[in-house]
């Protein structure tokens, strides 16, 4: 019962401080991000490389987060509702992170390739991710006893993460179009790359801050909804048991 | 293990036999899709010739799906999920008998679709050996997944639009393996992957199902 008691609310320096990490971050990639220059191919739209990769990054830690959380809540040494809280806020976070991702690579795909939408790997295992953690969402919204809601939560997130490489070889087979990985493409030893490594970098670390931060936030959230749910089963027990001494 | 998979699978094949909603309601349903497909694609320009292996198997997902909210709603009524708890029953064992009885639904379903498409979308059937294989693996894949996310949704209210939601994502490279290595052995294709390359990945994706499922179900079915 103790998960409850700890004071769950409020925030303590650390996340104060965490927040404020995570804002002159974002503040810093965005500045970075703007000052780059235009290049030739992608003219005004090469400066999303502060964000998009950065976003689609967060997406990854966060689904991994929900994996790994999974894994302890359903290991019987580590169990605690806590695990649980962690996966389903994480798993919140990850998809609001991969439909970004969807829309900041739409963004640079219309006047990059032209079109807003293209059938290529990469894009369509982000489509199906976010399908996915949508399915799993949906299941933790299923009204359940809480430890058979944390179960069977857990088993999807784990069957979520072994399907996400099944599906990155049935569509990298399929179609292949992007970009190649990020880094590999880059020269370094050339200015203009080292600006464009310097504002990509920025954001992984912007993205992660912010991802860590929203985590401590919806966990928080996430205690404070069980907590009200029980005290709202224990008021209706006391009323019940008011009545049942009224009448005779 | 193996006892109490076929002890099981025997008692759905059972049901379903006597109940004849896969021969009555599934299969229907199955072959109307075929024909939607028609419908909405331009039956004289060969498109649907070009695309038969795609709504094959689009078709087969579809009923996949209604096959395997069926092999959990025959579970529901009158506790018999409990009862099937209760039995001592190996829960693997379980997992395998429930996936085998839609896997078997799910094969003669095929064989009918494979006639359906042979007949209505003017397919010449070529490359069986390929095709048997890459039906045998896919559907044992389809099975298997569709009986771990049918119990992941069971019990709840909105089970019937839950599934599809769980399960059309997670089965989408088994859409995309089977489609290409029916393609494949079919000549329609263009692809420069091999046939062979698909129903490797195939394989892995039933391997990869049917582990999970005998791994999970226990805990899946332990509840409370």
């Amino acid at each position: 019962m103790s998960e409850h008691d700890e004071p769950a609310t409020g925030s303590s320096p650390l996340t104060i401080s965490l927040g404020l990490a995570a804002l002159v971050a974002l503040g810093a990639t965005v500045a970075l991000g703007l000052s780059l220059p235009a290049t030739v191919e992608q003219g005004e739209y090469s400066r999303l490389i502060a964000i998009h990769p950065g976003v689609a990054w967060a997406s990854y830690v966060s689904f991994g987060v929900t994996a790994l959380a999974s894994a302890l809540w359903l290991w019987p040494r580590t169990r605690s509702p806590r695990w649980d809280l962690v996966a389903g806020a994480s798993a919140e976070i990850g998809v609001v992170f991969t439909a970004l991702t969807l829309v900041t690579g739409s963004i640079w795909g219309r006047p990059t390739w032209g079109v807003w939408w293209v059938w290529d790997a990469r894009l369509t295992l982000s489509a199906l991710m976010l399908a996915l953690y949508l399915g799993y969402l949906a299941l933790r919204r299923v009204p359940n006893p809480p430890t058979i809601r944390a179960r069977r939560s857990a088993v999807a997130a784990l069957l979520a993460v072994a399907v996400v490489p099944l599906n990155h070889f049935a569509v990298d087979w399929w179609r292949t179009l992007h970009q190649g990985r990020s880094l590999a493409q880059i020269d370094p030893g050339n200015d203009l790359d080292g600006a464009f490594i310097g504002a990509m970098l920025l954001g992984f670390v912007a993205m992660t801050l912010v991802y860590a931060w929203l985590l401590v936030h919806r966990v928080r959230v996430a205690r404070l909804e069980a907590a009200a749910e029980q005290a709202h089963l224990a008021v209706a027990l006391e009323e019940r048991r008011a009545e049942a001494l009224v009448s005779p | 293990m193996w006892r109490d998979a076929l002890l099981v699978a025997g008692k759905d094949l059972r049901i379903e036999a006597r109940s004849r909603v896969a021969t009555n309601q599934v299969a229907p349903f199955a072959v109307l899709v075929l024909v939607l497909f028609a419908f909405a694609l331009d039956p004289d320009r060969g498109v649907l010739t070009q695309a038969a292996a795609g709504l094959f198997w689009v078709a087969v997902l579809f009923s996949a799906v209604l096959a395997t909210q069926r092999a959990q709603a025959v579970e529901s009524p009158a506790g018999t999920g409990d009862a099937l708890r209760l039995s001592g029953l190996d829960p693997a064992g379980i997992f395998l008998g429930k996936a085998g009885a839609v896997a078997v639904q799910l094969l003669a379903l095929e064989v009918l679709l494979g006639v359906g498409v042979i007949v209505l979308y003017d397919v010449e059937p070529a490359g069986l050996a390929t095709l048997a294989a890459t039906a045998l693996a896919a559907t044992c894949g389809l099975a298997a997944a569709g009986t771990l996310y049918g119990a992941l949704a069971a019990g709840s209210r909105v089970r019937e639009t839950l599934l599809p939601l769980l399960l059309l994502p997670a089965v989408a490279p088994v859409l995309i393996a089977a489609t290409r290595a029916s393609e494949a052995a079919l000549g329609t294709s263009a692809a420069a992957v091999a046939a062979g390359d698909w129903l490797a990945l195939l394989g892995v994706l039933a391997v990869v199902y049917v582990a999970f499922g005998v791994v999970a179900f226990g805990a899946l079915m332990e509840e409370a």
